[in-house]
């Protein structure tokens, strides 16, 4: 019943690939946005985070939109379900995402610190919402929909808030800090970095305990079975995974083993992406009233030719963006380390970071107060 | 209700994204050759202008990209109807999109801003023209979307629902070429005359110092001419969609012209006052124009929105096949009229600038000149808008022509639903513009020495391995 090896199953698998380097990669641009008001000092603090993400944040995203679209075109009954269904979740993630997209390249335009701290704000939220919502969810899609019998889901945004979801969303907001925490251990240096590491214990104990909360309940909850499911091991397993890597992550960074940590937290986000996949399959939106009222892989595919394309196209295309991607992270490995007129700076509100002139510029405007040295340690 | 909400939620939401794509793509163009002229002929006016311009790009992108990601959601939000019939077809060309399009802009971004002090300036300029590259290929894939809507092609009907049958006929649809080469020149001059606006205004301002004045004037000499000709390219790329237009569309071609009933040498209104449906009360008409536009021919026959929609229920049943005539009547004649003024305009702007020494527009004409460049600004925003609410609003009331009518695609949704998202893009898109126009603005008045050389006095004494503090 459960044919693996068709283009209907590598679609979904691809798809799931998508979601989970998007998590993987914006999981730590959203990350390093939430913690930083918490590690930071001052402004320029802020503006290591933020410049630590800067190159990369908007090619992250990307991931989601080309996630989108492929589920668009390889599945077009689960695009319209999905979006139709969860209208107003995810309403809510593309007000975030907007508000968090003109963030970064509004905040510098000014020069005035409440300005900055405006949409310091703003970029904070931007992801802390979209980090929570997410893991909502997701965690909804592996517990099941209260779907109707035409396979439509009418709960509104107060039907997804169950319980355990809202387990999961907890899950992937520690989840998605820690891997930011780990990022700016990773790719700062100095007192930022050390702050990092020292915030990594609590949040990624916090981690732990709401992702294996998360895993239990969903693992002992159940869902009315699906003909070709896999068995449950397989998502438990992953699961399991995702949470000792989470441990792993958390002590590693505290040993100062950046480059390993950031694999761990990294792995913890691909591994929890393919529990909640592995535990779909076959359905793309499974139910929890009966199985039945659920969408199938079979029933929500395009057609064949469509699907063909799609895999040429893919093929062709997808390692030119992973290389010039990867070329990217190549180009920025070095650690940011703050300037030297910047560390003797009164900390704290009103300084203002060091030097005013600088604030107003940009990357078309001027490279300026770079500073620090070059270190060894590459990302 | 639902569906009248759903078609203003999406007409907002696209409308207001297609004010910034215009001017990505063609700034995105426009200072990636300025960065060029200034590597290769060692140029520091080219250079400051570069970054000038760049500026404000990066101000208009934000806001371009934020309002993309609403619109890729929206088919399955809103119309999730439509994405069931059209996804094997329209969800291919979206999908590509992303994959080759948006990957490469948003990653070459980060790249061009982050990456100045780190990159040789050859493979620097690389990047800004990938970036171009990127913001043109995007408009390729959207607009075979967008012209699959048009003229339906590679496709048989499965089931009720469209299925691909041949993905190259969807690229080589003529409605598309059309659409691509006229979307993207007006794009160009959609820059070229913000671009021309903004150094007329810089060239004659009080306090401007004779460095900037000289840099200003170069640009506006060169804007004007980049303006002129794409503008004049954009007009024939309209006059080939036209001709495409009679052929596929013809009920879109006659609500063009409010044109009742089929006619030989049609005459074309330039003005109508009164009523378009009975008698006017003022017209005034260029013989024999309607025709030639939309077949080439001087008594060509066009024909006319009663038969037209006589043959329409004959093919598809009872019902109006009519879309809003005014709305595609003014619409259009708004575009074109905005267009010709855009062409008088930066011609007039090649003549202002054309002497350095006694032109620096300074002469009295030259006054009348700055002023007419800066409301000019306005207009190719004007024709883009018009530009697609006619396109759209003429395909009316087929969602996708021939196939689908509109009133099937929208989802399965509530009034309050519907009604809080589009309140909530409507004030979520009015602080962004705000915000954003301000901005462009205070962008609009920097000094060009400050643009250029903040950094290095900042970054001396560095070792220059870190990126720069830019957020
Ligand atoms: C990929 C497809 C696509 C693309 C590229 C565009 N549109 Fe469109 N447009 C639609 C697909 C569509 C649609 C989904 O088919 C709508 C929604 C309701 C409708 O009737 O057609 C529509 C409607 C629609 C309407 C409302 C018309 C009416 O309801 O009377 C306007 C004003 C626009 N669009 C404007 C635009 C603008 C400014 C675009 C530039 C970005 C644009 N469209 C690109
Ligand atoms: C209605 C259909 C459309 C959809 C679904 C759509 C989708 C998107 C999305 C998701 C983005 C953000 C990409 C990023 O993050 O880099 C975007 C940006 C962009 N889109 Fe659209 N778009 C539509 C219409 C158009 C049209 C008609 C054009 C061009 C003719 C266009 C050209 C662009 C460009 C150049 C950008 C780059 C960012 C910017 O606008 O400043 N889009 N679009
Ligand atoms: C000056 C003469 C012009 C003519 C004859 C002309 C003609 C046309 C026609 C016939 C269409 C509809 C195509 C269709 O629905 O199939 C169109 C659409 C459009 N026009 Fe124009 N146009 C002119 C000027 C301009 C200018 C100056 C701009 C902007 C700067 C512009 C922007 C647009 C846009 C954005 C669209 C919608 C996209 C498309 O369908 O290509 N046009 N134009």
């Amino acid at each position: 019943m459960a044919p693996f090896a068709n283009l209907n199953t590598t679609w979904f698998a691809l798809i799931g690939l998508l979601w989970a380097g998007y998590l993987f990669l914006e999981g730590f641009d959203f990350g390093v946005s939430i913690v930083a008001p918490v590690v930071s000092r001052d402004d320029t603090d802020k503006r290591l985070c933020l410049n630590a993400i800067g190159p990369v944040w908007d090619g992250n995203e990307v991931w989601l939109l080309t996630a989108g679209g492929a589920t668009f075109a390889a599945f077009p009954l689960w695009y319209a379900r999905l979006f139709n269904g969860f209208y107003l979740a995810l309403f809510l993630i593309l007000v975030f995402l907007i508000a968090r997209g003109v963030s970064f390249e509004f905040r510098n335009k000014v020069d005035d610190l409440r300005w900055r701290r405006a949409w310091d704000w703003v970029n904070f939220l931007g992801s802390f919402v979209p980090a929570l919502v997410w893991g909502v969810a997701f965690t909804d899609l592996v517990h099941g929909i209260p779907l109707s019998p035409g396979g439509r889901y009418y709960g509104g945004l107060p039907g997804l808030l169950h319980p355990i979801a809202i387990l999961g969303g907890l899950a992937s907001l520690t989840l998605f800090s820690l891997h930011g925490l780990v990022f700016l251990s990773l790719k700062t240096s100095g007192d930022l970095a050390s702050r990092a590491r020292r915030l990594a214990l609590p949040v990624g104990s916090a981690a732990v305990a709401t992702l294996a909360g998360t895993v239990a309940w969903v693992a002992s909850a159940g869902r009315p079975a699906v003909v070709g499911q896999l068995t449950g091991a397989v998502p438990l397993a992953l699961g399991v995974v995702a949470v000792v890597a989470v441990a792993a992550g958390t002590a590693l960074v505290i040993a100062e083993r950046d480059g390993w940590a950031f694999a761990s937290t990294g792995l913890a986000v691909l591994a929890s992406m393919g529990a909640v996949w592995s535990r779909m399959f076959p359905a793309v939106f499974p139910a929890s009233t009966h199985a039945a009222n659920g969408l199938t892989i079979a029933a929500a595919a395009s057609q064949h030719n469509t699907l063909v394309v799609m895999t040429v196209v893919a093929a062709i295309f997808v390692p030119f963006v992973l290389l010039y991607q990867g070329w990217t992270y190549w180009v920025f490995r070095k650690r940011l380390t703050r300037p030297p007129e910047a560390r003797t700076s009164v900390p704290a509100a009103g300084a203002g970071g060091p030097s005013p002139r600088s604030h107003d510029g940009d990357g078309a405007g001027s490279g300026a107060l770079t500073g620090g040295r070059p270190t060894t340690r590459h990302a | 209700m639902q569906l009248a909400l759903a078609r203003w939620e999406f007409a907002v939401v696209t409308v207001f994204h297609f004010f910034f794509v215009p001017v990505t793509i063609g700034l995105a163009f426009l200072v990636a050759t300025m960065e060029t002229l200034a590597l290769r002929k060692q140029d520091a006016e080219w250079e400051r202008l570069s970054r000038f311009f760049g500026r404000m790009f990066l101000i208009n992108i934000a806001v371009g990209v934020v309002t993309g990601i609403t619109l890729e959601f929206q088919f399955g939000l809103n119309w999730s109807a439509y994405s069931i019939f059209v996804g094997n077809i329209f969800g291919a060309p979206l999908a590509i999109e992303a994959l080759l399009a948006f990957f490469m802009e948003s990653t070459f971004i980060g790249l061009w801003v982050f990456g100045r002090d780190r990159l040789s300036p050859r493979l620097h300029l690389a990047t800004i023209w990938m970036v171009s590259l990127g913001t043109v290929l995007s408009a390729l894939f959207i607009l075979a979307a967008n012209s699959w809507m048009q003229h339906p092609v590679g496709y048989k009907l499965v089931g009720g629902k469209a299925v691909l049958t041949n993905f190259w006929a969807i690229l080589g649809n003529p409605v598309l070429w059309g659409a691509f080469s006229h979307t993207v020149l007006a794009a160009f001059a959609t820059a070229g005359a913000l671009m021309l606006g903004i150094s007329a205004w810089r060239v004659r301002r009080k306090d401007a110092s004779p460095e900037e004045k000289s840099a200003f004037l170069k640009g506006a000499r060169f804007s004007a001419a980049f303006t002129c000709v794409t503008t004049l390219l954009v007009a024939v790329a309209g006059d080939m969609q036209a001709r495409l237009m009679d052929t596929y569309q013809p009920m879109k071609m006659a609500a063009a012209e409010a044109l009742y009933h089929t006619a030989h040498g049609a005459s074309f209104s330039l003005i109508t006052i009164g009523n378009l449906k009975q008698k006017p009360v003022f017209q005034i008409r260029v013989p024999h124009l309607l025709s030639l536009i939309a077949n080439l021919s001087w008594n060509g026959t066009v024909q006319g929105i009663d038969n037209l929609q006589a043959a329409d229920v004959a093919k598809y049943g009872k019902g109006s096949y009519i879309p809003v005539i005014p709305l595609t009547y003014w619409s259009f004649r708004i575009m074109v009229g905005s267009g010709i003024l855009m062409i008088l305009l930066s011609a007039w702007g090649i003549w202002a600038a054309r002497r350095r020494a006694s032109g620096q527009l300074e002469g009295t004409g030259a006054i009348w000149f700055t002023r007419a460049a800066m409301w000019g600004m306005v207009l190719p925003f004007v024709a883009n808008s018009f530009g697609w609410i006619f396109t759209e609003a003429g395909r009316q009331p087929w969602v996708v022509w021939g196939l689908m009518l509109t009133a099937k695609g929208v989802s399965s949704l509530t009034v309050a639903d519907i009604a809080l998202t589009l309140g909530g893009f409507v004030v979520i898109y009015t602080v962004l513009g705000v915000i954003d126009a301000w901005l462009m603005v205070r962008a609009s008045r920097r000094p060009l020495d400050q643009v250029y050389a903040a950094g290095p006095a900042e970054g001396a004494g560095t070792e220059g391995e870190v990126p720069g503090l830019i957020y």
